[in-house]
């Protein structure tokens, strides 16, 4: 029952045979081998699978693959354009947002998302924004400086 | 876990869509599959065919006539969020989309695929009831609309049939001297609706209350207008005393739901504090 | 050279995780690989009469379908636990794989394994197990009571063990004869870790070398080789490899010994290829060792001044259906010697017994039993101030250990080294400005705003531990760490180390340490971890002891490495060693300008031409294990400000001051970190977590649907600070600080509601319903607030 898709994925134009039933976080975990995206939860909550489709962030975990046949996808993997880190993962590093690391390139897709719709979030939005972005380790207080350091950058 | 198996197919039009429907036996639409998807990985919902009707792009518009903003049934959440149309002439509609699940699940799920799911605890069936908002719907013999308050049955149930799909939900636009907000008390967990309650009023050139609406999710086992509430108000100036007691009781506990995330009784509770809120908005915003 | 200790060196590891490519258990994929999937049992208390595997394994894809008969049959012991307390304690065995009965919804009963995870999970709903469900006791009353069910015969009334703690006969005189007696009844609910990474677990067996790796997403290594090789499998140690490679968080929950690792161990040998698990989020629910979940009585004496005479606690334990890796010891000997807290209590008894139940197990998490000490301690002052009208901080101002009184004997076994308590909670008061917050408070009440605050004065007992204590007191295992320096021939270092990172920054903090001694840059150094086949034998990470033992252990191979380097030196330098002084990355030979650095003389080391080959060997490499000299005591002060919704009850937190001593810092940033998401824990159990059963053992809080962990829209910025009193007895003068937010934020929390809203207690997790419940009934009932 296998189906053929056409995806772009950071840039790349990749073919496959994918069963319907495949989840868009599993195709790119294991078809493609892009491990950065990760799975934490089953109930499409905790957002470690936060990946952009055609240009907004989307739950990987909650789409199949045969959805996004024709589209283009970034991961974390192709956030960074020409080698160097985008200011984002830049700022998550001087800010100390990440510690197990976990579900931080799912954190770092959310927050490339808000900063593109809203350069200068405030605190509050910026907190509201990673509702669906679960983190364990860091109480999110330097994740949302990290949030502010980019859009600072980006600006 | 990873779903049961299923056969995959796009839809380009409305009556492919209905075709393939009616040409399958356990074939499911899919837009956002926001509702879907995650009860298909829990294998609570096991369709053999999914159909594909995101690209249905006729179906995404946001337009606007003289007195309605219709929203297309595959308009996303942020869509409607951020959509220049639903801020002008029903700003309600927007604020209240802005606060369904999380930013990732407002970027695919749809105002189609949330009414047709009708989950007791969604935000949009509140804006439906209390915006006397209409759905249409296409099927095999035809389009008809079907009016707010006769479209939640029941859990998870809707007046949709078999066979059927949502096109666009018509919402009347806000006349002046009317105001309409949504207050919501959400669950910690799952950010769905506790209690969510949306309210529009109308006033006359006085100050009183012409007309009134109030669309309560999440208490009970579906969406239901408070019909007691606007009663209450019709005829009176819209003051914090009226609201107040217009508000007091209007749930009865043994009618709410009773759960992990709220007891009746505290929902009840609820429905009266964001009913008040819902209205007390609504009213500045009807005489602003 | 910068000078390492004390600088907020950017995170080395970071890159990786930033670019997503870190290398976690489920990312890895071995030629060959298959997929397991377990059948867990839908009951909380069963017997097996039957399972027909007959029909899974005939389901495409399927390459075998085992269940716990199978396993047993093999030989395969149970899973022991690592903690004896008492000798009468009742140690049922732990299988891998239910054999007869099934004691916990999420019991394994079966495993299917196939050529993908889809096909195995598939094939597993065709395994048919014939279940007779027995009367299950999920309520740890109702499991106490005569004629309960029970969830093992030969552990009568379901307890495991008693234990007690400290002077019966002084506490029970001490408290008759109190001015005053403030008593508390707790519920501690229960916790579900939820480490954002689920376990994983891939067994990889060498066929031709019979070599067997197993990957694992664990907090320890070498200690999971060891039970698995020597007290479940036989499986010579030496034959056994096991990495934890990158691991998403652990928090306790990835210390212990689990059933999927000895299942894939296992399994992956009987088919002879690779056999992966990874857990679904709602089987972590019902798999993951579970946290907290204690019953007790309390009762505090007070003098006619307030100064604590005694303390009487009774603590009922929840160990769940089986005794996970340390179960018995976290709420024994991690939570009774801490009763103590930072005050001068004189006489102090404690009774805790171990409860079985038809229930998930329960073991460490994040702060171990020291949570639960410091909960019940800094309620009861709040209370105890309330009802004596006294000032919740002067209350426990005046009952302080002073500083002049170190080394301090507690009631409670444990000797405090150093401390001044003062300190901390002067500096927490001035940041968050107490007068004026108090005036504000008044004010805020008049307007009929809900505004409270909490104190929690904590101290905790951590840098686990040394061995000869730890064995007194029946872990069955010593507790020190290893450190290994390779120094290479080209002057670059790498440092082994038999602790784990999951989330601390090792990899930054431990090449500050080396760089900082061996005066050269961070960039040549490397740390390795999370391998047994490369680093010697370590204990692991927990307890917040990597830096107070496996940092100390480093320490005292860099002392090795340096010495022979000095050796080495005076010897080229043709000067007497104590006329050498090192600086800079040299030995130079002092008041001249010959020196030498460090890098010729590790050349020097490994192409030893010029050398004194007879006193010297080549080489220039050591390991230390260095076992501590005791605990080590981080201590410090909490405050939280909350103002509550009188209409529906929910909690916004307005502020939250910590003020926290873990001793030396090597990296300050790191050491805020770890506060921020310890605090994030303490609250969540304060206002959001808790894990529910029904009388049927069903685990009605099963996903994140159900189960609330704290979100970024939760939690304010944090405001952090610290005092420094540096621990006297490892060489680094630290004391570790990866619990100290969840240990003391958690009471703070209830405390600073409690006072909002004027209720004595309010049970945890304080949603918003239980919340305005208490409103009501403070209302109702006229209590004033304070």
């Amino acid at each position: 029952m296998s189906q053929t898709i056409h995806v772009t994925v950071n840039g790349a134009a990749r073919e496959a045979e994918v069963e319907p039933r495949m989840l868009l976080v599993d195709f790119l975990r294991q078809t493609l081998s892009l491990t950065g995206t990760h799975v934490g939860c089953d109930t499409s909550q905790c957002g470690a699978c936060t990946v952009h489709v055609d240009g907004v962030s989307v739950k990987a975990c909650t789409m199949f693959a045969v959805q996004a046949d024709g589209s283009a996808i970034t991961t974390i993997e192709g956030l960074a354009g020409d080698g160097a880190l985008h200011p984002l993962q830049a700022a998550f590093r001087e800010e100390h947002g990440l510690q197990c690391g976990f579900c931080t390139p799912g954190m770092i897709m959310a927050a490339a998302d808000l900063l593109a719709r809203n350069p200068s979030s405030s605190e509050g939005e910026i907190r509201h924004a990673l509702e669906g972005n679960y983190c364990r380790c860091t109480g999110y207080h330097n994740i949302v400086k990290a949030i502010q350091n980019a859009a600072g950058q980006m600006s | 876990m990873t779903p049961y198996a299923f056969e995959y197919t796009r839809a380009s039009s409305v009556d492919e869509a209905l075709a393939l429907l009616d040409g399958h036996d356990n074939a499911k639409l899919l837009a956002g599959g926001h509702s879907l998807i995650p009860a298909m990985k829990l294998r609570l919902s096991n369709p053999s065919m999914l159909i594909d009707v995101s690209g249905i792009s006729e179906l995404a518009q946001i337009t606007a006539s003289e007195t309605a903003v219709h929203v297309g049934a595959l308009a996303t959440h942020r869509a409607v969020e951020t959509s220049e149309i639903v801020q002008a002439k029903c700003g309600v509609l927007a604020e209240a989309a802005g606060g369904i699940g999380d930013p990732q699940v407002r970027n695919k799920g749809t105002i189609g695929g949330s009414l047709a799911h009708a989950d007791p605890a969604a935000d949009y069936p509140a804006l439906v009831l209390a915006l006397n908002a209409a759905i249409k719907v296409a099927g095999p013999s035809g389009t008809h609309l079907i009016p707010a308050h006769d479209f939640f049955l029941n859990l998870f149930k809707t007046a949709l049939q078999d066979g059927e799909i949502i096109t666009e939900v018509i919402f009347p636009a806000l006349s002046a001297r009317s105001g309409a907000a949504y207050a919501k008390f959400s669950n910690p967990a799952s950010k769905y609706a506790v209690v969510g309650v949306a309210a529009w009023v109308e006033v006359d050139e006085h100050g009183m209350c012409t007309g009134a609406r109030v669309g309560v999710t999440g208490a009970a086992s579906h969406a239901f207008r408070a019909s007691n509430v606007a009663f209450d108000l019709s005829g009176k100036h819209l003051t914090a005393e009226t609201i107040a007691a217009a508000v007091a009781g209007m749930a009865d506990a043994h009618e709410m739901l009773n759960d992990l995330s709220a007891s009746s009784e505290y929902r009840a509770h609820l429905c009266s504090v964001m009913a008040q809120r819902a209205l007390t908005e609504a009213a500045a915003r009807a005489m602003g | 050279m910068s000078d390492y200790i004390g600088t907020s060196v950017k995170r080395v590891e970071d890159q990786r995780f930033i670019t997503g490519r870190g290398r976690y258990t489920d990312d890895i994929v071995l030629p060959n690989m298959t997929y397991a999937c377990f059948v867990r049992s839908p009951y909380a208390h069963a017997r097996i009469n039957g399972i027909d595997t007959e029909e899974a394994r005939n389901r495409p894809g399927v390459v075998a379908v085992f269940t716990g008969q199978d396993i047993v049959d093999d030989g395969i012991n149970p899973i022991p636990t690592g903690w004896q307390i008492g000798e009468d304690m009742k140690e049922p065995p732990h299988h891998t794989l239910a054999v007869d009965k099934v004691r916990h919804v999420g019991d394994g009963v079966a495993v299917v394994i196939a050529e993908t995870k889809a096909a195995a999970q598939d094939a597993a709903e065709h395994v048919h197990i014939e279940y007779e469900p027995l009367p299950a006791v999920a309520d740890m009353n109702e499991a106490l009571a005569d004629g309960a069910p029970l969830v093992h015969d030969d552990a009568p009334n379901n307890v495991s063990f008693h234990w007690e703690l400290g002077d019966k006969a002084a506490a029970d005189a001490a408290l008759a004869a109190a001015h005053h007696i403030t008593t508390y009844e707790i519920v501690n609910q229960r916790l579900i870790p939820n480490a954002i990474e689920p376990r994983a677990v891939i067994g990889d067996h060498n066929v031709a070398t019979d070599d067997l790796t197993l990957y694992t997403s664990s907090q320890n290594p070498h200690l999971i080789r060891l039970l698995l090789c020597a007290f479940v499998t036989g499986l010579p140690e030496h034959k056994v490899r096991v990495i934890s490679p990158d691991v998403g968080g652990g928090f306790g929950s990835k210390i212990f010994h689990y059933p999927e690792e000895v299942f894939c161990a296992w399994a992956t040998r009987k088919i002879g290829r690779p056999v992966k698990w990874t857990a679904e989020r709602s089987e972590s629910f019902v798999t993951d060792a579970q946290g907290r979940d204690h019953l007790t009585t309390a009762e505090m004496g007070f003098d006619a001044d307030g100064k604590i005479v005694g303390l009487r606690v009774d603590t009922a334990a929840n160990m769940g259906a089986y005794l996970s890796t340390f179960a018995g010891g976290i709420p024994t000997w991690l939570y009774g010697t801490l009763l103590a807290g930072q005050y001068t209590t004189p006489a102090i008894y404690v009774h805790t017994q171990g409860i079985f139940t038809n229930t998930v197990p329960v073991d460490a998490l994040r702060g171990a039993g020291r949570p639960e000490a410091t909960f019940l301690l800094e309620r009861l002052m709040d209370l105890a101030a309330k009802e004596m009208g006294r000032d919740p901080a002067g209350l426990r101002r005046m009952n302080f250990i002073q500083p002049d009184q170190f080394p301090y004997d507690t009631p409670v076994v444990l000797q405090y080294d150093s401390g001044n308590y003062e300190a901390a909670l002067d500096k927490a008061l001035d940041i968050l400005d107490y007068d004026a917050f108090r005036q504000q408070q008044q004010q805020a009440r008049a307007e009929g705003r809900l505004i409270g605050i909490g104190f929690s004065t904590y101290i905790e007992a951590c840098g686990i531990a040394p061995s000869a204590v730890a064995g007194a007191i029946g872990a069955r295992a010593g507790l020190y760490d290893s450190g290994m320096l390779r120094v290479h021939p080209t002057g670059k270092v790498q440092v082994y180390t038999g602790v784990h990172s999951h989330g601390q920054g090792h990899e930054t903090t431990f090449a500050q340490l080396v760089a900082h001694h061996l005066q050269i840059p961070m960039e040549d150094v490397e740390l390795v971890h999370g391998d047994t086949a490369q680093i010697p034998f370590g204990m692991g990470t927990y307890g917040s002891r990597s830096l107070a033992v496996g940092g100390s252990a480093i320490y005292r191979a860099l002392e090795k490495v340096l010495g022979k380097a000095r050796k080495i030196a005076a010897y080229k330098l043709e000067a007497a060693e104590e006329d050498l002084e090192y600086v800079g990355g040299q030995f130079t030979v002092k008041g001249t300008d010959r020196s030498v650095s460090f890098g010729d003389i590790a050349l020097t080391a490994y192409v030893p031409h010029d050398y004194p080959i007879e006193e010297l060997e080549p080489g220039l490499e050591f390991n230390a294990f260095y076992d501590p000299k005791n605990f080590t005591f981080p201590f410090g002060t909490h405050i939280c400000v909350v103002e509550v919704d009188p209409d529906t009850g929910e909690v916004e937190i307005l502020r939250y001051v910590a003020v926290d001593d873990v001793g030396e810092v090597i990296n300050p940033m790191i050491v805020d970190g770890q506060v921020h998401g310890g605090i994030a824990h303490g609250i969540g159990q304060a206002l959001f977590e808790g894990a529910v059963y029904d009388e049927d053992g069903q685990l009605l809080t099963g996903t994140f649907m159900d189960y609330t962990i704290p979100r970024a829209a939760d939690l304010p910025m944090f405001e952090v600070d610290r005092t420094v009193t540096p621990c006297p007895h490892n060489p680094l003068g630290v004391k570790g600080a990866g619990e100290t937010g969840t240990i003391a934020s958690t009471p703070a929390v209830v405390n600073a509601v409690c006072d909002a809203v004027g209720a004595r207690d309010i049970q945890m997790p304080m949603t918003s319903e239980r919340v305005w419940r208490a409103i009501h009934a403070a209302r109702s009932s006229g209590d004033g607030q304070a």
